[in-house]
């Protein structure tokens, strides 16, 4: 039974994303659709990367400082660690998980209002593919536009490791930490980086939307679509990790 | 013309729709009527394809539509408009572009006819100064007027609507029944109206189907349901207080 369960949700998945990448009716609405998307899921979400790349940064910079202060340690190792931590995992993965909370349940309550307000059955009415419509619009956005928060969270978080480890706190020169970041840098931690974010935007957009358009009932259901989106995306996302970093790490 | 020949459909092995055959005649109100739960809805939504029927024949004109694919039926439906429960207008969209949408999916027109057809369509459903309402802003008369002038924008063949008067006061009501009415005779339209509105149906009842647990009972007009020696129909027709009195006096 839970098996049955199980196929049938990933067929369901698997078509609906069929759908989804079928050809656009017209590729100007399109567009200006995924641009709307751009400023609604992207842009509105620099303001969250920020703060929380900053605060990051700055607490994994005293973490490293309060683990390393055993004299054998080059304090130089607490601007390479917030670098690494930032780029390997943080950056990438912390930050697709909050998104997952943001975004995520943003496109499952607005698709799954659609629904229950029989606004997708008005779009299919007319003859336009709804699921292609309301959904790929926001995967271009996200794919488009993550690979950039990413980027800026890795900026701002190292950026806040040093404020708060050299200006505020103290626990590091801004000379060492500066040596740190630069020390045995490898530049294809961020292609890593970028390649997680790229299936990390994809999972939320696909997961989330998938839970919208399939919901049944009222504004309790469309509640519960937008709690399932924020966990299962985040669940994926974890796993995904793992295996992404299996795969391109070693 | 639509015609639906011994149509079936059941959810989880629970048959809601059992062997329903009519036709439904271009430029006169085909009205279904028929109590909460009696399965009018799944009859309108399983004609327009919104769901998929177990067995049967939906024919559109000479085309047999539950048997055409995706892309087939997308065309059939350029051809249709629908007016639902809720409305079902775009939210984030003004009352000029939800108009405008299916306009701006499926012609070629320029901006400027675009908002010359919008601008009919809303004139012709009596709505004025409320081109950049959101439909939040309009009240439920509003947002169905807006509702018949986005299904008419393309100049449909047919129009469904489902519960076109659900939520609204006997005049209003009244009003959208009278405009549905004007639109199927002035643009010849096969238009299907769900219906449990005994008012509506005395007012543009031209051709009437009732069905109840999801059979049909009973076809005729308005002329004739009065005089139905259909028990099933006579129940749901004198339901009320007031139609009881009138027949016992």
């Amino acid at each position: 039974m839970l098996i049955d369960k199980g196929l049938e949700t990933i067929g369901r998945y698997f078509l609906l994303l069929g759908k989804v990448f079928s050809k656009p009716e017209k590729t100007s609405i399109y567009y200006r659709q995924t641009m709307r998307e751009l400023v609604f899921l992207g842009v509105n979400s620099i303001g969250i990367t920020a703060i929380i790349s900053f605060f990051m940064g700055a607490a994994i910079t005293l973490q490293t400082a309060y683990n390393t202060e055993n004299p054998i340690y080059p304090s130089y190792l607490i601007g390479l660690g917030c670098r690494d931590s930032i780029i390997l995992e943080f950056s990438s993965t912390i930050v697709a998980l909050i998104l997952a909370g943001k975004v995520g349940s943003n496109i499952a309550s607005e698709i799954g209002t659609m629904r229950v307000t029989e606004q997708i059955d008005a779009l299919e009415i007319m003859g336009v593919n709804s699921a292609s419509y309301l959904i790929l619009p926001k995967m271009i956005a996200t794919l488009l536009f993550n690979p950039f928060l990413t980027l800026l969270s890795i900026i701002i978080g190292i950026f806040g490791g040093w404020f708060v480890g050299t200006q505020v706190v103290g626990v590091i020169t801004s000379e060492q930490f500066i040596y740190g970041i630069q020390y045995a840098f490898i530049p294809y931690y961020i292609t890593y980086s970028l390649i997680k974010t790229v299936v990390f935007a994809f999972l939320i957009t696909s997961i989330s939307a998938y839970q919208g358009y399939f919901v049944k009932g009222g504004s309790l259901e469309v509640g519960q679509a937008s709690t399932k989106a924020v966990v299962y995306s985040s669940v994926y996302i974890l796993m995904f990790n793992v295996i992404l970093t299996q795969m391109l790490l070693t | 013309m639509i015609t639906v020949k011994n149509l079936y459909k059941s959810f989880n092995g629970r048959e809601v729709l059992s062997d329903i055959s009519v036709t439904f005649e271009p430029g006169i109100t085909n009205l279904i009527i028929g109590q909460s739960g009696s399965g009018k809805t799944v009859l309108l939504k399983s004609i327009v394809g919104l769901h998929e029927i177990d067995r049967g024949e939906i024919w559109f004109g000479n085309v047999l539509f539950n048997k055409l694919g995706f892309k087939e039926k997308k065309e059939i439906r350029k051809q249709m408009g629908m007016l639902f429960q809720g409305s079902a207008l775009f939210d984030s969209m003004t009352v000029e572009q939800n108009v405008r949408f299916p306009l701006d999916m499926f012609t070629n027109m320029t901006m400027k006819e675009k908002i010359k057809r919008v601008n009919f369509c809303l004139d012709r459903v009596n709505i004025h100064n409320a081109n950049h309402l959101y439909p939040s802003e309009l009240s439920g008369g509003m947002r169905k007027r807006v509702a018949i002038a986005r299904a008419i924008a393309l100049n449909p063949k047919y129009l469904m609507c489902d519960e076109p008067n659900s939520g609204l006061d006997p005049i209003t009501a009244n009003l959208i029944d009278a405009l549905i009415k004007e639109l199927t005779e002035e643009y010849s339209m096969t238009t299907i109206i769900n219906t449990h509105d005994m008012n509506s149906v005395m007012e543009i009842g031209e051709k009437i189907i009732f069905i109840s647990e999801g059979i049909k009972y009973w076809e005729g007009s308005k002329h004739d349901i009065l005089n139905s020696k259909c028990e099933k129909l006579n129940d749901f027709v004198f339901a009320n207080s007031l139609a009881k009195q009138l027949i016992n006096k």
